[in-house]
């Protein structure tokens, strides 16, 4: 049987009717349509489904529909800057060479803006720990290192 | 995947009534053992009853000892300097956790109850003397984390009974602990052997902490052969050991070997081959069972010297990755 829920989706108040075996995912991706959160392992392995709630980025392949009720979420459709341009992060990674494929960039991304949302000077072992949770197969991480650095030392 | 219904009590009685309303029911914290396994269909159920909202389960209380709701997630736990400093393989088990996003939901309570042998902040809480707290219809009450744990997946809980938290008792500067996780890739990785220790050293007999200006930089066996003389006396310890049995356990024997000892190199290796003698490691992908064996004589003795490390030199070595 479907619930209602409300919740606050890159600053939009969200009422919607769910399934409550949906994951959070499911809800961005195959109904809201907001494709830009992706799948990968749907295990909590990869990140590639990050998304941030309440400040802290969280998979959204484990996160229970029913739990997003109440809370905040920001998905990467949702931090383009107010002008219309790419967040930093973003700039970052372009102007570093760390996009390849582009599979794992969504939830890079989001990891790093939970990150330098946290921390406004962040260690190189702060990055690394912070994309731990996430999977690339194509750049080597060497590059996506180096442009969130760029973006914590550029500010 | 089939339907089920999801509950959000707001208090401990709603959630235990709840579970003892409801038919094929299961908790619910953060999800991260629960939701792989119904997606993954090796668990089919008709009702979660989530523990997410309930403000009580959440709690780090530092009076009289630690206590720890169950609800309080790896996050929270590693971003507490208190724990890292008197309760440290608390620390070093929820730093390498899985990941940011799986530690910034999943809980202490979720990794005791879901009960795997290789269950991180089992070996910690079994160093630290750690209580469990049981909430159930009938009141609260209290089981040795020891005794606890019954075998995979199998804790002394009763139908309808949810765990409130952990509490420690209360260790001063006398005390060090540590957790080494041994994995084969140095993120998202289960242990393939986990170790915890706890040291208490005997206050009043001798300086406990190293003075000299060689301590922070040299390495611990240098600073333990520095201090021989100090005679510093084990009054009690723990071992830990995850991920050698069908449950986290702990190697008495090696713990009674170390009681009333004077800490020194050579204890801690005779200590570590005790400890491998109580390990029954099985083969796995993760490793074989003589490779396990072997490292716990080797873990077995660099939990211990980290923990007395930490008791002889605490503020360097509270951010332990610089010297191991
Ligand atoms: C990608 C990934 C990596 C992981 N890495 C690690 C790792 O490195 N080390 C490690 O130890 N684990 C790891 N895990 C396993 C898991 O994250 C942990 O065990 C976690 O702590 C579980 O907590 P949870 O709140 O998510 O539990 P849940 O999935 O919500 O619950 C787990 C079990 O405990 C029960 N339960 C939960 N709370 C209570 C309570 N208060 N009272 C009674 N029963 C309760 C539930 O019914 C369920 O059976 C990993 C998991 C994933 C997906
Ligand atoms: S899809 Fe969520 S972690 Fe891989
Ligand atoms: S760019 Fe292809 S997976 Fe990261």
């Amino acid at each position: 049987m479907k619930k209602a829920i409300t919740f606050t989706l890159n600053n939009e108040v969200i009422e919607t009717e769910v399934d409550p075996k949906w994951t959070l995912l499911y809800l961005l991706r195959e109904v809201l349509e907001m494709t830009g959160t992706k799948e990968g392992c749907g295990y909590g392995e990869c990140g590639a489904c990050t998304v941030i709630i309440n400040g802290q980025a969280v998979d959204s392949c484990l996160y229970p529909v029913m739990e997003a009720e109440g809370r905040k979420i920001t998905t990467i459709e949702g931090i383009m800057l107010k002008s219309g341009e790419l967040d930093p992060i973003q700039q970052a990674l372009v102007q570093n060479g760390a996009v390849q494929c582009g599979f794992c960039t969504p939830g890079m991304v989001m990891s790093a803006k939970a990150l330098l949302d946290e921390k406004e000077r962040p260690t190189e072992d702060d990055i690394k720990d912070s994309i731990a949770g996430n999977l690339c197969r194509c750049t080597g991480y060497v590059n996506i290192v180096d442009a969130i650095k760029s973006v914590a030392g550029g500010r | 995947m089939r339907s089920y219904e999801y509950y959000k009590p707001q208090t401990m009685q709603e959630a235990v009534g709840l579970m003892d309303r409801l038919e094929d029911a299961k908790f619910i914290a953060g999800g991260t053992d629960v939701m792989v396994l119904l997606r993954q269909k090796k668990l089919a159920l008709k009702n979660l009853i989530s523990l997410r909202n309930i403000g009580d389960l959440v709690y780090i209380d530092k009076k009289d000892g630690l206590k720890i709701g169950s609800a309080t997630t790896h996050t929270e736990i590693v971003k507490d300097e208190f724990i890292k400093r008197f309760y440290s393989a608390l620390n070093d088990a929820t730093t390498h956790l899985g990941s940011r996003q799986i530690r910034n939901v999943a809980t202490v309570g979720g990794n005791i109850c879901n009960a795997a042998p290789s269950a991180d902040t089992a070996c910690p809480l079994l160093v630290l003397d750690a209580k469990v707290i049981i909430v159930g219809q009938k009141g609260e009450r209290e089981v040795d984390i020891d005794d606890f744990f019954l075998g995979p997946n199998k804790i002394a809980l009763e139908r309808g009974e949810i765990v409130k938290g952990f509490h420690m008792p209360q260790f001063g500067d006398n005390t060090g602990s540590a957790y080494i996780k041994h994995t084969r890739r140095q993120a998202m990785d289960l242990p393939m052997i986990g170790i915890g220790a706890r040291i208490t050293i005997k206050i009043g007999k001798s300086e406990v902490r190293c003075r000299d200006a060689l301590c922070t930089i040299d390495t611990i066996s240098n600073v333990l052969a520095r201090l021989q003389d100090e005679e510093l006396e084990i009054e009690d310890a723990r071992i830990a050991m995850g991920v050698v049995a069908p449950r986290p356990i702990r190697a008495k024997q090696a713990e009674a070997a170390l009681k009333g000892k004077v800490v020194s190199e050579k204890l801690f290796r005779e200590i570590g081959e005790i400890a491998a003698t109580e390990a029954q490691p099985r083969d796995s992908i993760r490793g074989e069972a003589w490779y396990r064996k072997e490292m716990v004589k080797v873990l077995v003795r660099r939990a211990l010297m980290r923990s007395i490390d930490r008791v002889i030199r605490p503020d360097d070595t509270i951010y332990p990755e610089r010297l191991w």
